[in-house]
């Protein structure tokens, strides 16, 4: 989030779409409903089905699932059509007015560059062109054709009212009124949120799908301000804090990024990662990439980590294709390509699409350590469970093993909540029976495996031997110093070049900021944007003060926000080029005439001057960007693209399947189903009684929702006459489950261009161990391809076919 | 039973009560006395209070764990009972019907107690010590790496990758876990590595 939970309340306009909050994020839903309250904000549910936020919305919305950028780009065209931008902000805060270089552009839904047989684009011609004195040419008109805002119109010309009834099947009055609520709030005193989850994300263009609402909100100049935002309401408690700790194949903590075998060295690997300010006076704030990285350094392995070794830089693992992620991982395993796998609190069997892949692939391994307090169906992939886990043990010769540990109630430590902040708990109880804590069992595995490689040496120890253990005791590192470490800490004493006699930072002190991050040695921190929150003042993200000046929400001094503490991010923006407050009722920060000062930490130096320094301080342009250059890989803009498996050709460009950038391995594509024999349009959804596949383990929720089932609309259910209550047989081209019939009307058949789409809904929360009755889920039935720039599956769109049944058993 | 009996407790305790203000009134004082004694304590009264934050979604909404036992040495410490912490800005004191439940997530009867192990082609899990499972792990993990190790590329780039073993992480364990987590793993060039972020 950009924002946080509590400043919901700011708000004039929510709009939720790809997200169910009221339902999944329920206490966060409060806000919604206080900013209703005590505001009179609107809220619009957009949704293929009607779900409990749209039943207390003030406009509903329905939409076929995997269509929202031509909703949303459609939702721009309006406003650009009936001048309903916010023109200063636009023009000050957004790469609008610059020019992109000539060679660009973009036909039959591909942009240049496209190679079809490596489904993937050379995108040097996605690029601003830069004057003699190295900056981006502008236009403060926007009438140059080449510059962003034109090529923006131009772009989403095609996405007409009608165009998007046809694509989406959201009848044109409805989308129009929808349209209109949103342009409202580009009034410099109208602010709209835009909350979303999974619902976005889980696309083969899930990226983009995000990008686009981010350039609705950046020209109705929502961005940066009270009440508004890009609010991602993240799935797990600390999804967020994995994710900032850099726990993906191609990350360091803080978003820095693995080196690739292109980077040879450390020279090289900093080569690419200067970030000249593209234009004037820009903070360019990752210039300070190389203070991060060389404190990270430090941090992974201490003393080993000399100016000499490039501060270890050449024992980190390089990548020689963009990342090790889960499906590829999959796909190799598949292969007989992988022989160990660990799950940390990760259910794959369950959680990853096409659970028969998934299987036969965990077959193939030779050893599985599960860490789980829960006994996960991963962990026994290998048994026979009849229909719900229909294998040979006998056939499998994966050794594997469970190891119980602790759950939140007897651990001690921070999570992140989608709001960015780092909040800290304390254990209530001890671990039941011989549990314990995973920090227990990574340094008891590590702790050994070091041993092994010093006595009898081996294949390049020297990472290992080596990595910086600087805990009390080895074998059971305790939460307070791994987050001392995060933190960061002064190495050794830094002085002041003008008087070596003052000291500036002392040996062995906590940082106070990641302003005296270091490039030299003498500071190390494990995860930069986290430095602030355990300083000599003590644990930040322990704090609890309730208080709350001028009630903006803010909670200042209520745990610690990443990054510095700032609770809005972008809030620079919040006011006007001279540093005025947009809307004076929503006064964040404001330039003093010396300084920025007011109810947030700013997000800009304190004394910046306004009209000199933007307020996009990570861009090297100052500036948000409406066109992302060649930073995604899919395309500057977002475009239209179907669901690899779509009940409907894509109207704008027939001869293309799904998005054409996205990697989708040979049998996966093989594995495709077509409209012929899989007619439905099915998507996957969590229930409010359900947490993932965690909560069936609990009694009071297994009693809440027993049993699995599926959603159909009345008109489907008369078709294939399903009874309500009644067993189905729902089927894609790689696998089958059988579920009751929930026939409702909380869907209902969309028309898509011309053709009747019906939708299926198909909740995730059913296996075959816990409390609950034993069934199956959406990844029985869903495709193994990702989202182009970050391989998240697409789970919200694919096709089936549904059937009466007599159920599993006799079936 | 309890119920029974709690509710032939709540009688007397009403019948007490009925009577007690009038009884009260004329003198009688030992009637008070009786009633205090028959209602029962409130069940949190000498349970020991811990702040802590909802694992499951990302509001992360404050929560307050009752244990009986003081957090003395010799004192086990049991959770009764889970509430919505009043305090906290987001939630407010609220739970969601998953929240509202966690006590039985805590107790679920399908957690994981022990180490158990399972061996190739075996149809059943067997309970192992701790330390014969750890031996074990680090002992396959470590003739998978001797093996499998790519130090240099084709052309003589030193590239550091495991990739013959990767690893999942929990989006649901502390920073510090997966702090601690990213060291072990990183270090050992394991590039197949992600959390729940990835799904």
């Amino acid at each position: 989030m950009t924002n946080s939970w509590t400043d919901i309340k700011n708000t004039d306009l929510v709009i939720i779409m790809g997200g169910n909050a009221a339902e999944a994020h329920p206490c966060g839903f409060k806000w919604v409903t206080e900013a209703k309250a005590q505001r009179g904000a609107k809220l619009i549910v957009v949704d293929p089905r009607f779900t409990r936020s749209a039943s207390v919305a003030d406009y509903y919305a329905p939409i076929r699932q995997g269509t929202d950028i031509a909703f949303l780009l459609g939702a721009i065209k309006y406003c650009i059509d009936n001048d309903k931008i916010q023109h200063d902000y636009v023009r000050a805060f957004t790469n609008a007015p610059y020019i992109v270089k000539e060679g660009f552009g973009y036909q039959d839904g591909l942009f240049t560059g496209y190679d079809e047989a490596k489904r993937d684009y050379d995108r040097s011609s996605w690029e601003y062109e830069l004057g003699p004195d190295g900056y981006v040419q502008v236009d403060e008109t926007l009438q140059h054709p080449r510059c962003v805002y034109q090529l923006l119109r131009k772009h989403v010309s095609a996405y007409t009212p009608e165009m998007v009834e046809r694509i989406c099947g959201t009848p044109k009055d409805k989308y129009l009124t929808v349209c209109k609520m949103i342009a409202e709030t580009s009034a410099r005193d109208k602010v709209m949120t835009s909350m979303y989850a999974l619902g976005w994300t889980q696309h083969s263009k899930g990226s983009q799908n995000i990008r686009s609402m981010a350039m609705l909100q950046l020209l109705l100049g929502n961005i940066g301000l009270r009440g508004g935002g890009m609010n991602a309401l993240r799935g797990h408690s600390n999804i967020q804090g994995l994710t900032d700790i850099g726990l993906m194949s191609n990350l360091i903590p803080g978003y820095l990024t693995l080196p690739t075998d292109k980077e040879v060295d450390f020279p090289t690997y900093m080569s690419t990662r200067g970030f000249k300010p593209l234009r004037p006076n820009q903070m360019s704030y990752w210039q300070n990439y190389r203070k991060f990285m060389v404190s990270f350094l430090k941090s992974m392995w201490g003393p080993a980590a000399t100016a000499e070794n490039d501060f270890a830089y050449q024992w980190l693992p390089k990548l020689d294709v963009p990342g090790y992620d889960m499906l590829r991982t999959f796909d190799m395993m598949h292969q007989g390509k992988v022989n160990g796998y660990f799950c940390q609190g990760f259910n794959p069997l369950l959680s990853l699409s096409n659970r028969g892949k998934v299987s036969q692939a965990l077959s193939k391994l030779k050893f599985l350590v599960v860490m789980d307090p829960l006994q996960t169906e991963t962990a026994r992939f290998w048994k026979d469970e009849g229909v719900h886990n229909d294998v040979k043990p006998e056939d499998i010769q994966t050794e594997v093993f469970e190891l119980p540990t602790t759950c939140f109630a007897e651990d001690e430590g921070s999570l992140v909540n989608s709001g960015r902040w780092l909040q800290w708990h304390w254990p209530g109880a001890e671990p039941p029976g011989e549990a314990k804590t995973d920090t227990w069992i990574m340094a008891q595995l590590f702790q050994r495996l070091r041993a092994l490689y010093i006595k009898e040496g081996g294949a390049f120890p020297d990472p290992i031997v080596n990595l910086h253990w600087p805990y009390r005791v080895a074998d059971d590192p305790q939460p307070d110093e791994m987050a001392r470490e995060m933190n960061g800490y002064v190495v050794s004493t830094v002085t002041d070049p003008a008087d070596p006699t003052k000291v500036l930072l002392e040996k062995g002190k906590q940082l106070d900021t990641f302003g005296q991050l270091r490039d030299d040695g003498s500071t190390a921190c494990g995860c930069w944007i986290y430095s602030g929150c355990w300083t000599e003042k003590g644990n930040m993200m322990a704090r609890r003060d309730t208080s709350d000046p001028a009630n903006t929400g803010a909670y200042a001094n209520w745990a610690f926000s990443w990054p510095a503490n700032r609770r809005i991010l972008y809030n620079r923006a919040s006011a006007d080029i001279d540093g005025k407050a947009w809307d004076p009722r929503r006064k964040l920060i404001e330039w003093n005439g010396t300084a920025w000062t007011g109810y947030d930490v700013p997000d800009i130096a304190p004394a910046a001057k306004p009209r000199d320094v933007g307020p996009f301080i990570m861009n090297p342009e100052g500036t948000a960007r409406l066109f992302v250059r060649g930073m995604m890989k899919d395309g500057p803009f977002p475009a239209h693209y179907e669901p690899f498996e779509s009940p409907v050709a894509n109207v704008l460009a027939p001869k293309i399947r799904g998005n054409p950038a996205a990697r989708i391995f040979k049998d996966d594509l093989a594995a495709l189903g077509t409209s012929d024999k899989f007619p439905y349009a099915a998507t996957s959804y969590r229930l409010t009684e359900h947490f993932h596949y965690w909560t069936k383990h609990v009694w009071v929720n297994a009693v809440l929702q027993p049993e699995f089932f599926v959603e159909i609309s009345e008109q489907l259910a008369q078709e294939k006459t399903i009874q309500n209550g009644g067993w189905v047989k729902v089927s894609s081209n790689r696998g089958t489950v059988y579920a009751k019939a929930v026939v409702t009307k909380r869907i209902k058949p969309l028309i898509c261009d011309g053709k009747t789409v019906h939708v299926v809904g198909i909740p995730l929360h059913w296996g075959f161990t816990g409390a609950a009755r034993k069934g199956f889920g959406p990844n029985s039935l869903t495709p193994f391809v990702g989202d182009a720039n970050i391989e998240t599956p697409e789970f919200k769109a694919f096709l089936v076919n549904v059937e009466p049944s007599n159920g599993p058993a006799t079936s | 039973m309890l119920q029974e009996l709690s509710r032939r407790q709540f009688m007397k305790a009403a019948g007490a009560g009925l009577g007690g203000s009038a009884v009260a009134a004329l003198g009688f004082g030992g009637a008070e006395e009786a009633l205090a004694q028959a209602v029962r304590p409130f069940k949190l009264t000498g349970t020991t209070e811990t702040r802590n934050t909802c694992p499951y979604c990302s509001v992360a909404c404050g929560v307050i764990m009752y244990s009986l036992g003081d957090k003395s040495k010799n004192a086990h410490q049991a959770i009764v009972h889970i509430e919505g912490d009043p305090d906290h800005p987001t939630n407010r004191g609220t739970l969601c019907p998953k929240g509202s439940a966690l006590l039985d997530f805590i107790h679920s009867e399908t957690r994981t107690t022990t180490p158990q192990y399972r061996g190739p082609g075996e149809k059943a899990f067997r309970p192992i010590g701790w330390n014969e499972a750890l031996d074990r792990i680090a002992r396959l993990m470590k003739d998978d790496r001797d093996k499998n190790f790519i130090r240099t590329n084709q052309d003589g780039v030193t590239v550091n990758r495991w990739l013959t073993t990767g690893f999942l992480a929990a989006s649901a364990t502390t920073n510090e876990t997966a702090f601690l987590t990213y060291k072990v793993v990183r270090s050992s060039g394991i590039l197949a590595f992600d959390n729940q972020a990835r799904v």
